[in-house]
């Protein structure tokens, strides 16, 4: 939008209010004027939303550095040496012991996802508005639904359902999944909602039933952006069960959790460096399988 | 569905005198997903033994689950009757911490981002600097916000202080990305416009990259204030500050009221930000 910006304000720069004022300083060609990008006024707003800006952020800093101690961020340099001198080595026979956490941590993600696939496919068709029921009823609730997944982190989830089911693989099972509808269920039924209507209409002039028309017209065309969305939410939850465990659900994060508590800082980072390989790993097949489908 | 062939094959059937089905398929089947079969079946296999070992991983001690199940349904009534007073000030310490670290960490994370995401742009930078920005950014993307914090925590001691280096740290890896792509996707004749009028690198800088990404910029920084809320509500957990640590305080005392309470501001907040940054980011574009 600045784009066509110079133009317009060039043009108000000789506006009726100058020229009138101006008179006889307009005769003569304006040697000395300097080109601006925006009229004053606009140039005098933007500095004013610039302090707001400044001083809002100072207002923030000064509440949230309220209660802190500076003696230990001073201290923070030698700290963070002291923390790296014993981060290294990593203690690798450690390494025995983290590959049933790393298997359950997959298990969580896997069976999490997909749990959400299949309990987000119906919500997505209730939420889209070329295939909902009732637009009026049902897809608010669908909505409300979705929203209400997607707004409490993994984390959040899973921290209620531990204290709800006690710690262990299912609390992380069931808040990879609660966590993952309102992903998969918005972007599928973004998805359902750009399908060709054409496509339909000929399933639906060959006399097919409501069934008929969803599995043959409408399943068909979202299918790759299904397989799509499935997978790169996969690669996301495996990037969160990592750490579901710092709440007592499970995988590799227990022992994550568990370590940190103890201080025993070497098995901190061969962990770390354990969940980072995960990831990268998840984050390939995620996209290599992507770049299949689509 | 079914496509009747046999007006198309008169003669085989009459000949014959007799109902008889002809050789060919009368009824079109969908081909399948995948066609070789031997490979078909080995999948299904190999998924449904995936299940099973997967699910057999999972022991659950349904002793312990029916006697969280009555605490489940106390949870699910505390959003019925939502306690907002009694850990009021907690509750407010907490959020005032998560909504200042979230627009502390956002601007500081702005200014940072800005400088490398220019620093990764090829077309702007060169290769030594490209290389050290795309370094930094692969770091800041591949640590999650929650071990970043962590590692904050041990530095710099439990408060909100940690949380805003964590989060500040976590969009730099964002917002340095998307600026650094967008600034390589320009439009190159404009820059090169400002650059034949003589401008110095500065000055291509301010009038021929900064008006084309500019509300581009401004769009995924508020996008990102948004996700830095959701984080901070998070990252308490750790030690971090913020309203997490209230939640988690409050799950652990077995204040299920008190629990939904934070748990439906959360909730409010982060749709009241997610639709007012994209009201804005939708004005902007």
């Amino acid at each position: 939008m600045n784009r066509h910006e110079p133009r317009a304000s060039s043009r108000q720069a000789v506006s009726p209010a100058q020229k009138a004022a101006h008179q006889p300083a307009n005769q003569q060609p304006q040697a000395n004027a300097r080109w601006r990008r925006h009229t004053p006024r606009r140039e005098l707003i933007g500095w004013l939303a610039w302090l707001l800006l400044v001083l809002l952020f100072l207002v923030c800093w000064e509440l949230m550095t309220r209660d802190q101690i500076w003696a230990f961020v001073w201290d923070a340099p030698r700290q963070a040496g002291d923390l790296f001198s014993r981060m290294v080595p990593p203690r690798w026979s450690y390494l025995d012991q983290l590959w049933r956490p790393l298997w359950d941590t997959l298990n969580i993600a896997t069976l999490g996802t997909l749990i959400a696939l299949v309990i987000a496919l119906p919500i997505a068709f209730l939420a889209a508005r070329n295939t909902s029921p009732s637009v009026a009823f049902l897809r608010p609730l669908a909505l409300l639904v979705i929203v209400a997944s997607r707004s409490v982190n993994a984390l959040i989830w899973a921290l209620l359902l531990v204290t709800i089911l006690g710690p262990g693989l299912l609390a992380g099972v069931i808040a990879i999944a609660l966590r993952s509808i309102g992903f998969i269920g918005k972007l599928l039924y973004e998805a359902i909602e750009e399908i060709d209507p054409q496509q339909v209409e000929a399933v639906r002039a060959t006399g097919a039933g409501p069934v008929q028309v969803l599995d043959y017209a409408i399943m068909p065309q979202v299918l790759p952006a299904f397989a799509g969305i499935a997978v790169f939410r996969w690669d996301i939850n495996i990037r969160e069960a990592t750490v579901l465990g710092l709440v007592g659900a499970g995988g590799i994060g227990l022992q994550l959790k568990a370590s940190v508590d103890t201080l025993a800082w070497p098995q901190v980072t061969l962990i770390f460096i354990v969940i980072l390989a995960t990831v990268l790993v998840s984050e390939w097949i995620s996209a290599e399988a992507r770049k299949r489908l689509i | 569905m079914k496509t009747d062939r046999s007006s198309d094959a008169p003669s085989s059937a009459s000949r014959a005198g007799m109902d008889v089905s002809p050789d060919w398929p009368t009824c079109w089947r969908r081909p399948p997903l995948i066609s070789d079969r031997r490979l078909r079946w080995l999948l299904i296999l190999a998924t449904l033994s995936y299940g099973l070992l997967a699910l057999a991983s999972i022991d659950v001690n349904w002793a312990r689950a029916a006697d969280g199940w009555e605490r489940g349904l106390r949870f699910i009534g505390g959003f019925a009757s939502p306690d907002f007073s009694s850990r009021w000030r907690d509750i407010s310490t907490g959020l005032v911490e998560s909504l200042t670290m979230t627009f502390t960490a956002t601007v500081a994370g702005i200014l940072l981002s800005v400088p490398i995401g220019i620093g990764a742009a090829r077309n702007l930078a060169p290769l030594p600097i490209y290389l050290g920005c795309r370094a930094i950014i692969a770091i800041s993307r591949s640590l999650q916000e929650i071990i970043v914090a962590i590692l904050f925590v041990a530095m710099v001691g439990f408060g909100p202080l940690a949380g805003f280096l964590t989060l500040a740290f976590a969009t730099i890896g964002f917002l340095a990305k998307l600026l650094g792509e967008d600034i390589e996707e320009i439009d190159k004749a404009q820059a090169d416009a400002v650059r034949a009028t003589g401008a110095s690198w500065w000055q291509v800088l301010d009038y021929g990259v900064k008006p084309q990404v500019m509300p581009r910029l401004i769009g995924l920084s508020l996008y990102r204030l948004d996700i830095n809320f959701r984080e901070s509500s998070v990252i308490g957990i750790v030690g971090a500050g913020g309203i997490g640590a209230t939640l988690n305080t409050a799950l652990d005392r077995y204040e299920y009221d008190s629990a939904a309470a934070i748990l439906l501001l959360i909730i409010l907040i982060v749709l009241a930000t997610e639709y007012s940054s994209s009201w804005i980011r939708r004005r902007l574009q």
